[in-house]
């Protein structure tokens, strides 16, 4: 056994890449089908509406640590070649994308009906209506709650160590098994999740605070 | 895809699902009732305690709403044990879910708590009612009326993230799904079936929690 050292610090603040870019994969992604799930729930298509909601409830219904294993277990059964980490970015994607849907569905909804309708009698296609007209408003609200969503995220990658991916949670395990000072080994994987995700709290904090300034005035 | 889908193996062990389901449950009631009595008290002390008393429960909220579940999971059952505090793998998840929960529902509470009216509580002075006696009648119901959406969907967050204690051996719902594996092997059908029992159960949940709406908050708001 040895004691916790400099290299062992290291080695978490190298391992934490891993979760900074599990965590900007997984925005990326959940990003990609938040928008989609988003603009399928806000149609007028009854079938888009009913298979987005069905995909909101399952996956903010169920455990993202269950929606891993699923991803993990599931894709070599359907013959698919998998690792921890296309695992891990892959649950993670459907699981924000879920969340991000149903946070953008609500921006979407906040638009007044009547920027909708003038839309419309503009004579506007579907896609110019949402891209120039609605969406670039419910732009302006959805930013704070994304920046906070983000936070969920990089915590959520937490859950990656358990299927054996090195990551932050994962590295500290290691060295904890190595060293046996979890005291120290665990609070100060506590504290590089503390930097990571405390400017980010705060910085939703703030946008709220400027949004709700403008909205009063 | 040549695999052949075998769920009589999973179904015929609904003993041991049952068991997890119930502990899941038990674990995440429990949870909810402490953290919320944790909740209560800190945005009690936040709102109007002394200023050292409002920092550290300023900083207790940050912490854990910073960083993972997970993390704070190891933290109770690694590093406290390793300061000389033992406890079962399942009282180190009751209490990390209790005081994780207590964090978030600190910030619903105190919303609520701030949701009141100057007026009704100065009101309450004037007719000379205590402190206790204020925040009990004139802050509480009022408040856990506007904060019921945001509680309860916190405490649905919280069962989910419940599953995570199945990796310090804690008896519970995702527990039962790594013991089945090893016996039967069917990985992915056990994870399908226990995933939909948690499905349910959020549903399950959510209906309770709008059948307590009903009947308890549902009065008409006379501001």
């Amino acid at each position: 056994m040895r004691t916790f050292g400099y290299s062992d610090f290291w080695f978490l603040v190298e391992a934490a890449q891993w979760t900074v870019a599990l965590s900007l994969m997984a925005f990326i992604g959940g990003g990609i089908v938040g928008l989609i799930v988003a603009l399928s729930r806000t149609a007028e298509n009854a079938v888009a509406r009913t298979f987005s909601m069905w995909f909101i409830q399952v996956f903010r219904g169920t455990p993202l640590l269950l929606q891993l294993f699923l991803v993990f277990f599931g894709a070599p059964v359907l013959g698919l070649d998998i690792n921890p980490w296309l695992a891990a970015a892959v649950a993670l994607t459907l699981n924000s994308g879920a969340f991000l849907g149903e946070i953008w569905r609500g921006c979407i909804e906040a638009i007044p009906r009547g920027q909708w309708e003038a839309a419309e009698a503009l004579g506007l296609s579907y896609w110019n209506k949402m891209r120039d007209v609605v969406l670039p408003q419910a732009l302006k609200i959805a930013v704070p709650p994304t920046v906070g969503y983000l936070v969920q995220i990089v915590k959520g990658t937490s859950l990656a160590a358990i299927i054996g991916f090195t990551e932050l949670t994962r590295a500290g395990q290691i060295i904890n098994n190595a060293t046996f000072q979890p005291m120290v080994v665990f609070s100060i994987v506590a504290a590089i999740y503390f930097v990571l995700c405390w400017p980010l709290s705060l910085l939703a904090a703030y946008m709220e605070r400027r949004l709700a300034a403008t909205a009063s005035r | 895809m040549n695999y052949s889908f075998q769920f009589g193996p999973v179904f015929d062990a609904w003993p041991l699902l049952l068991h997890g389901t119930w502990m899941t449950i038990q674990l995440s009631a429990l949870a909810m009732l402490f953290g919320l009595m944790v909740a209560v008290v800190c945005a009690w002390g936040k709102t109007a305690g002394p200023a050292p008393l409002r920092w550290l429960i300023n900083a207790y909220i940050e912490i854990i709403r910073n960083t993972p579940f997970l993390v704070q999971l190891f933290f109770f059952f690694f590093a406290l044990p390793a300061i000389g505090v033992r406890w079962s793998p399942y009282t180190a998840a009751l209490i990390a879910m209790v005081f994780n929960l207590g964090a978030y529902a600190t910030e619903i509470v105190r919303a609520g708590i701030e949701s009141i009216p100057k007026g009704q509580i100065e009101a309450g002075m004037a007719l000379s009612l205590s402190r206790v006696e204020i925040f009990r009648y004139i802050i509480l119901k009022p408040a856990l009326k506007a904060i019921y959406p945001a509680l309860t969907s916190q405490f649905i967050l919280l069962m989910l993230a419940s599953s995570v204690v199945s990796v310090i051996s804690a008896d519970d719902l995702t527990s039962v799904a790594a013991n089945l594996q090893s016996e039967t092997f069917r990985s992915f059908e056990i994870y399908i079936v226990i995933t939909g029992i948690y499905l349910l159960l959020t549903l399950l949940f959510s209906y309770l929690f709008r059948l307590v709406f009903q009947w308890g908050l549902n009065y008409p708001d006379r501001r």
